[in-house]
């Protein structure tokens, strides 16, 4: 069994390289697109809210596999073709996004008006009230659901395995076809995730407490 | 009266300005003149507009018609003559020229006293961290708290908060201050510290207006007091007419005598 394992390991390291590089882009790039579309969610104007509120009900009604399949097999369609490393990366983001816009949402709204109220009062612009006095106490509120979401976009990255990127869980599956060995390598595969999320949400816990001196 | 103000013309014009929420108006065509260095103070019972007004002068609210002019520059629009908002920029900027402490203090609660003063001195003023400092300590000696500095809002008292949110407010150094029912959510025995440093700004020639229900202290510190019911002004005059028991105003007259019922 330990011979098997040392066998696989130079296959699932690349593959686990793949998961990681995977992850970070949807995380990144879903925190970016959802604080700016969470922001024209609680203060934009009517419009603005109306698209962000369809987006973010319509991609959290859909299951996150349809979603993948949608983009990779069904926006060639409409003259979109993405590589599909590409197409999971952005069907997992936009996933991810309308996630972030709500935990956005609720942070912020969680933060009295008159937070607000004395920010502008004191002559603060719109962009400097939020980076100065609305943010920083949201962060508090934002943290461990996003953590949450991010643990879930480790685990979530599996999924694009199924587009035949060879991420981690795909390397295990190939790994398996050689070997015919599945029970260690998929308790290796699960230690590996296991791991990441359990480091992330030790380090969230640490921050947590570390803003926990905020209190209204 | 009038001729005084011809020759030093208002710091804050209020002219028919009117206000509804939905179909209930809040203000109905309200005018008031505050001249440099003077104090008024708003009294009148819950719902006749006296906050809806104070913060209309900084913006906090918008108005539906007539002008309020802080300094020659009308607030809030545009001076086309086509009621167009002003920019955010041009909203902060002016909004930075008006001091407001609020009833509920909203200090910043991730900031210290210190911090929750030099927040609007660097962001705004554009002045450097250290000199920030040096005017936030100067603010927190003169309302008591330079050895305060360092706490956060959670380890101080209602007092000590308000205190810093005056601090906050006239650190900016606004052309008029306004103060929105500063001591109605403190325990009384903490009141007398917060007024007393209102009194004492009052001194020195800030110009401010004031809603309040602490009418000793209205008619010990104001220049003017304005008696305002159903979102209009229903009687201005120096507080020794105003608060007088016979003045000639029904409205006034009940107003204090419920208000007299209740206090004493």
């Amino acid at each position: 069994m330990l011979s098997q394992i040392i066998y696989a390991l130079p296959f699932l390291a690349e593959g686990f390289a793949v998961t990681l590089w995977v992850s970070l882009l949807v995380v990144v790039l879903s925190l970016i697109a959802g604080v700016l579309m969470g922001v024209g969610l609680v203060y934009g104007p009517f419009p603005l809210r109306w698209a962000v509120r369809i987006f973010s009900d319509t991609i959290r009604g859909i299951p996150i596999l349809v979603l993948i399949f949608f983009v990779y097999y069904g926006l060639p369609a409409v003259g979109l073709h993405l590589e599909s490393f590409w197409a999971a990366v952005f069907a997992l983001t936009l996933f991810k996004t309308a996630q972030v816009v709500e935990y956005l949402r609720g942070a912020v709204g969680s933060i009295p008006k008159g937070q607000s109220e004395a920010a502008m009062a004191i002559g603060l612009t719109f962009r400097q009230r939020l980076v100065y006095v609305i943010f920083p106490q949201a962060f508090r509120r934002f943290l461990p659901p996003w953590i949450n979401g991010v643990t879930d976009a480790v685990k979530g990255s599996a999924l694009v395995s199924l587009l035949g990127i060879t991420d981690l869980m795909q390397a295990i599956n190939q790994v398996i076809g050689r070997t015919y060995e599945a029970m260690p390598l998929y308790i290796l595969g699960a230690l590996v995730y296991f791991a990441v999320n359990y480091a992330l949400s030790l380090a969230s816990r640490r921050l947590e407490r570390r803003f926990s001196f905020i209190r209204e | 009266m009038s001729n005084a103000s011809h020759q030093n013309p208002a710091l804050l014009d209020v002219t028919e300005v009117s206000k509804a929420f939905g179909s209930v108006e809040v203000l109905r065509s309200v005018s008031l003149q505050v001249t440099r260095g003077e104090v008024v103070t708003i009294i009148g019972p819950s719902g006749s507009g006296k906050t809806t007004l104070l913060r209309c002068v900084n913006f906090l609210e918008s108005y539906d018609s007539g002008s309020i002019r802080i300094d020659g520059k009308e607030v809030g629009y545009r001076e086309t003559g086509t009621r167009q908002r002003r920019s955010e920029r041009d909203l902060a900027a002016m909004r930075a020229e008006t001091g407001m402490v609020f009833q509920s203090f909203n200090l910043f609660p991730h900031l210290t006293a210190a911090g929750n003063i030099m927040l609007g001195l660097r962001k705004v003023r554009g002045k450097s961290n250290a000199e920030a400092r040096t005017i936030a300590e100067h603010w927190l000696g003169r309302v008591g708290l330079a050895h305060k500095a360092d706490s956060l809002p959670a380890e101080l008292s209602g007092g000590q908060q308000q205190r810093v949110g005056i601090a906050r407010a006239v650190a900016m150094e606004p052309k008029i201050l306004l103060l929105d029912e500063i001591t109605s959510a403190l325990d009384p025995e903490l009141v007398g510290e917060v007024l007393e440093v209102v009194r004492s700004l009052a001194e020195d020639g800030m110009t401010m207006l004031m809603v309040t229900h602490e009418m000793a202290f209205a008619r010990d510190a104001s220049s003017r007091i304005v008696f305002m019911a159903d979102g209009g002004v229903s009687a201005v005059g120096p507080p020794a007419e105003i608060l007088a028991a016979g003045f000639d105003n029904e409205r006034l007259r009940s107003f204090l005598a419920r208000f007299r019922a209740s206090h004493f």
